[in-house]
């Protein structure tokens, strides 16, 4: 019994067909839960009502990264061992990596507003998030690009390798480049040691929500992209036959 | 490999072969620049450095999906993956060859229209150091690009999204270089990394860039 | 309902536009899920 037995398509869909009612059940209820509560807690003495934002913008945040190494090791596991669930997984990932980066980036511009006094600021974490964007945009767009399914995986797959490199290359690269701009202007909020128990537990239910939510949307748009492709494979065989 | 850098370098300048092309659309740019954010001195000094580097990188662009298309349609594309060279060797001949005929002429003619964008005399020589050492990692990324779209119908634009944000650490440090340069401070430690990445894409690229262009020959 | 202070609408419209994303992706998901199931299903269907 290895874990590569899922990468058999019919014994995917079986297992992920079992599992994914009570996932759909966890990750609502934390993810509702998670927010919910958040939205519930006291105001903070400094930020006011506005930390209750933390609850969304930090697990979308944790997730939009983490999404990404999660297609870097799909897209490797596809180029070494060529599963195509690994590659579909991938592909399915990518839209709500994408999403996760634009909630992160929307709660930011809106809590910045407030508290920095402005929409943006090129500070590198904002500055990275965006780079993030425009590397899950070309992922998508060259994978809706190319019409046959092997190669798109393949070429997606080198594009997600290059891009790791890239995306990181880019988060030191944009460092250097801010302090270069004006020195020591730290915006970012680090969570974690400083926070309170108060918002810590609704924190890291949401953060469990958001990481369900994920697992739940990668499986089902990963059966859909299965589906699709035996769709098509039924159809090619029968324009042969 | 000569015969091939040469037969690469005579189709690009050749009638029809887009040569020079880059460097009057870079001139283009800069003369647009002004008349967008006004031609007083003190708007157009700071940005100078920001807007000659976009203006090379833009312009990079326009030459990138040339890079194999012609060879792909015509099938020596296919007659060159089953030569003697190492598909990597092409790519980054490919690459070499894009870089003479495009980014030469570019860093040629930047200090000319660092004039136009009244870029302070003592920055023009970390101007052309820095599109210098920066440069051929464009080619590079652009060949690199160009593999993965070349089977593609509408490849263009989709080209400029994939290749563009992997242009950004090219960008911040070379434009860092000047912007150091021109307030005489040391440049430096951009122009180690700009170097470090230029080497690090030299040598490792043209593998993805070969391998992309495997799985498009297929 | 709770009181949300000065700041009410910077954390309704966060709240509202992460919501709207998340249903988004969600609805969409499902949508083009069931529907791949209803093509297959069809197809397997009529042979």
């Amino acid at each position: 019994m290895s874990i590569w037995e899922y990468a058999n398509p019919v014994k995917f869909m079986r297992v992920s067909g079992a599992v994914l009612p009570w996932l759909v059940i966890a990750a609502a209820v934390c993810t509702i839960g998670g927010i919910a509560w958040g939205f519930l807690t006291p105001e903070d003495y400094k930020q006011g009502s506005t930390v209750k934002i933390v609850f969304l913008h930090v697990p979308a945040a944790m997730m939009a990264i983490n999404i990404w190494v999660m297609m870097l090791i799909a897209s490797l596991i596809w180029l070494i061992r060529r599963h195509h669930v690994s590659a579909l997984a991938a592909k399915a990932a990518a839209p709500v990596g994408a999403v996760m980066t634009l909630i992160a980036l929307a709660t930011g511009a809106i809590w910045g507003q407030p508290m920095w006094g402005t929409w943006w600021e090129w500070d590198p974490r904002l500055t990275s998030f965006l780079i993030l964007l425009l590397f899950y945009i070309g992922y998508i767009a060259l994978w809706s690009a190319i019409e046959d399914a092997d190669s798109a995986a393949d070429l997606t797959g080198v594009l997600c390798l290059v891009g790791s490199v890239f995306a990181l290359l880019s988060r030191y690269a944009v460092l250097f480049w801010n302090q270069g701009l004006h020195q020591g202007a730290s915006l970012s909020v680090a969570p974690g040691e400083r926070m309170s128990e108060v918002y810590r537990y609704p924190l890291y239910l949401s953060m469990l929500g958001f990481l369900l939510l994920f697992l739940v949307l990668v499986l089902v748009r990963t059966r859909t992209e299965i589906r699709r492709r035996r769709l098509a494979a039924l159809q090619a065989r029968e324009m042969r036959a | 490999m000569i015969v091939l850098l040469k037969r690469d370098l005579a189709l690009a300048t050749r009638a029809g072969g887009g040569f020079g092309l880059a460097v009057a659309f870079f001139l283009i740019l800069c003369a647009m620049v002004p008349f967008g954010v006004g031609p007083e001195t003190s708007a157009l000094r700071p940005i100078a450095p920001g807007i000659l580097w976009v203006g090379a990188l833009l312009s990079c662009l326009l030459s990138l999906d040339r890079i194999f298309a012609l060879d792909y349609e015509d099938g020596s594309l296919d007659l060159l993956a089953t030569a003697p060279i190492p598909l990597e060797g092409v790519t980054a001949l490919k690459a070499l060859a894009h870089w003479i005929t495009t980014g030469l002429p570019l860093i040629a003619a930047a200090p000319v229209f660092g004039i136009l964008l009244h870029l302070p005399g003592q920055a023009t020589g970390w101007l052309i150091a820095s599109l210098l050492i920066g440069t051929p990692a464009l080619s590079m990324l652009g060949a690199f690009g160009a593999a993965i779209t070349v089977g593609l119908r509408r490849g263009g634009l989709l080209l400029s999204l994939l290749v563009l944000p992997l242009y950004i650490p090219t960008l911040i440090f070379g434009t860092e270089i000047i912007r150091r340069g021109a307030e005489g401070g040391d440049p430096t430690t951009p122009i180690l990394f700009l170097a470090g990445i230029t080497a690090g894409v030299m040598a490792l690229v043209p593998f993805a860039a070969a391998a992309a262009l495997r799985v498009n020959l297929r | 309902m709770i009181d949300l202070g000065k700041y009410a609408g910077t954390v309704l419209a966060a709240y509202g536009v992460s919501l709207l994303l998340l249903v988004g992706i969600v609805w969409q998901s499902w949508a083009a899920n069931a529907r791949a199931r209803r093509e297959l299903e069809k197809y397997e269907k009529n042979g």
